[in-house]
């Protein structure tokens, strides 16, 4: 180690007056321990509730959704003729993404998408003998809605079977309609638009308006049933970065020329959420740092005035200013290198007793990469917090320490 | 005859410079020390004779006049270079021994040596060790200063004077605070170390009898040598090669 060996005798000096003065020492790193391990455990606590949160909410809807644009009023204006317009805005029917093959095409060859899938979704009733229910029917490729929203993980009946005739529904509406695996159930979506499909399993995703009104079938069947044919009205996207998700969409939008919306739009306040909760674990974070850095500075201010006579001899025996600067920084880093890696240890100990013994709401992953910054900062800080007191006992004037008593 | 040590020319220090408490404590003092030599500084309380030694061991500049140690002129150096004058140079012994509590007796000993080139390697542990069983302390290099007593304290602080093998020993009431025999003893030891290592040593003293056995008087009065002479009754003082 090069910067052990140029500082050979700056480092002994400064563990040697670190362990002469062991209250002292202990007292400051305890302090230091204490600060970090609240810093670590809440940054894991506010860390994990977070990713809870966001695993919540997208669990059931997709990172980034591509629609087709709304259907808007062209208005031709002559040059040079007043023309009054009454502009009423237009019906939006459903329909189709154009030339959704080629988009789809294109989409998956993005490098920052993870999966795509394409499909059709619209409003019908399901019924089943004097029961009826308003649901929305979701036309979907399974194998490339699973890798979006994975509802086989969340089934509690049956099995994620989702083909011509054979429906997936929640469990809200089997319990309205008192459906059952294998029961048939009548869709229906208009006029000479209806069909009879068996249902094959039940999922429960959380959240009640989708347990209570999807009905996930095949694509081609619902494309029929909506007189949609060959058409899909969404095309539903996961990536891999999912806080890029509204640079993503506003990419999509400039290359497909369609409307992409990201999660981070449709959930706006549960983002402000999030994020005046991390401003908040900053300002704590921030006033920990600042009353350990007000504690490391006094305990190395009353140190060096401890260590006057000593700092006297040692400039009397020729030793530079800057070496005396440096032994005093040392200190201060080395307390806040050690009280930052046990409080660092206490706090991530506080993770596991929570995880063991809390309520159980969610689970905080035991996130080690906490460990390598808060030591870092804590070390910075003590040395920061050392370079004032540190300065005064450089400056010492050697004639005047040596004799102090 | 080779350059003197330590040459003082016209070299005065005042305090508080420039307010209306300015005082001059040094008035113009000439004073040439030459390798080998073994001189007593004497003088009454506030006579200058602290103030002298600070400026002479680099601790403090002269207001005025210029110092040359070694040959090399010292008032245009910078506080570094002063300090690394200051650790090549000179070997300070003072009244309260000043050894570092938290280390042992042999790193006291090594600390000149390793706050100037880091860890000591083993000729310097060897020199380290060998001063001190020269001072009568073979047995205490793992001992802390406050194990010893006061007059072990002030043999280590001599063997840690002269682990740099200094051109100049500067003693400040050595034996200040040792009963007499403790006090003859550490003031034979420095006599030795002038006659061995021919490093001139420059003793401050309030003993009469202690300065009656150095080679050289010089007394200080109100800031001015008021005398400067060999001691008769000495021996004759030995050159270096």
């Amino acid at each position: 180690m090069r910067l052990f060996d140029s500082l050979w005798i700056e480092w002994r000096i400064a563990l040697r007056f670190l362990l002469d003065s062991r209250l002292q020492t202990a007292l400051i790193i305890v302090g230091i321990a204490v600060g970090s391990a609240v810093v670590v455990f809440i940054t894991a606590l506010v860390n994990g509730l977070q990713d809870n949160l966001i695993d919540r909410t997208l669990g059931t809807q997709a990172h980034v959704r591509v629609l087709p644009p709304d259907e808007v009023n062209q208005i031709v204006r002559e040059p040079g003729v007043i023309t009054l317009v009454l502009d009423t805005p237009r019906e939006q029917p459903l329909r189709s993404i154009i030339n959704w093959q080629a988009v789809l095409a294109t989409l998956d060859q993005q490098a920052d998408i993870r999966a795509v899938s394409p499909l059709i979704s619209g409003p019908a009733l399901a019924r089943r003998g004097q029961a009826r229910a308003s649901v929305a029917l979701i036309g979907i490729v399974p194998e490339r809605y699973e890798r979006i929203i994975s509802v086989s993980d969340d089934l509690i009946a049956g099995e994620f079977r989702v083909e011509a005739g054979y429906a997936v529904i929640g469990t809200e509406l089997a319990r309205e309609l008192g459906l059952g695996i294998g029961d048939k159930l009548r869709i229906d979506a208009g006029v000479e638009r209806q069909a009879v499909v068996r249902v094959t399993g039940i999922f429960e995703l959380g959240v009640r308006e989708l347990d209570s009104r999807y009905v996930y079938l095949d694509l081609k069947q619902v494309q029929t049933l909506l007189d949609l044919p060959g058409g899909v009205t969404q095309i539903d996207l996961a990536i891999d970065k999912i806080f890029e998700a509204s640079r993503v969409s506003e990419r999509l939008t400039r290359l497909t020329g369609l409307e992409a919306e990201s999660w981070m739009e449709k959930n706006r306040e549960l983002l402000n959420a999030l994020e005046s909760q991390t401003l908040s674990t900053q300002i704590v974070r921030l006033f920990v740092a600042i009353s350990v850095a007000f504690g490391i500075a006094s305990v190395m201010a009353v140190s060096v005035v401890q260590r006057t006579r000593e700092i006297g001899i040692l400039r009397a025996m020729g030793s530079p200013r800057q070496q005396i600067l440096r032994i005093f920084l040392l200190q201060g880093g080395l307390v806040g290198l050690t009280g930052s890696s046990i409080g660092g240890a206490i706090g991530l100990g506080l993770v596991v007793v929570f995880n063991e013994f809390g309520p159980g709401l969610f689970y905080i992953p035991l996130d080690f990469s906490l460990l390598p910054s808060a030591v870092a900062i804590a070390t910075l800080t003590g040395i920061l917090s050392a370079a004032l007191p540190a300065r005064r006992g450089a400056t010492y004037d050697p004639a005047v320490a040596i004799r102090y008593v | 005859m080779s350059d003197p040590i330590l040459q003082l020319t016209g070299v005065r220090k005042a305090f508080a410079v420039g307010t209306p408490a300015e005082v001059e404590v040094l008035h113009g003092l000439d004073l040439t020390l030459d390798s080998g030599d073994f001189a007593a500084l004497v003088g009454p309380s506030g006579s200058g004779k602290s103030t002298l030694l600070n400026i002479i061991g680099l601790l403090d500049r002269p207001t005025a006049g210029e110092l040359h140690l070694l040959g090399q002129p010292t008032r245009e150096l910078s506080d570094a270079d002063r300090t690394a004058l200051r650790n090549r140079a000179i070997g300070f012994v003072f009244q309260f021994h000043h050894l570092i509590p938290a280390f042992n007796v042999l790193d006291n000993v090594l600390m000149p040596l390793m706050i100037r080139d880091g860890k000591p390697g083993g000729a310097e542990i060897d020199r380290a060790r060998a001063l001190l069983a020269e001072v009568g302390l073979g047995g205490s290099e793992l001992k802390k200063p406050s194990q010893i007593s006061g007059g072990q304290q002030q043999r280590v602080a001599i063997a840690r004077a002269l682990v740099t093998e200094p051109a100049l020993l500067l003693a400040d009431e050595p034996t200040g605070n040792l009963d007499t025999r403790t006090a003859e003893t550490v003031f034979a030891l420095l006599q030795r170390f002038n006659d061995e290592f021919g490093c001139a040593v420059l003793v401050v003293t309030h003993d009469p009898r202690l300065a009656a056995s150095c080679r050289r008087t010089i007394e200080l009065v109100d800031g001015q040598i008021v005398g400067d002479q060999l001691t008769t009754n000495s021996t004759p003082r030995r050159h270096r090669p």
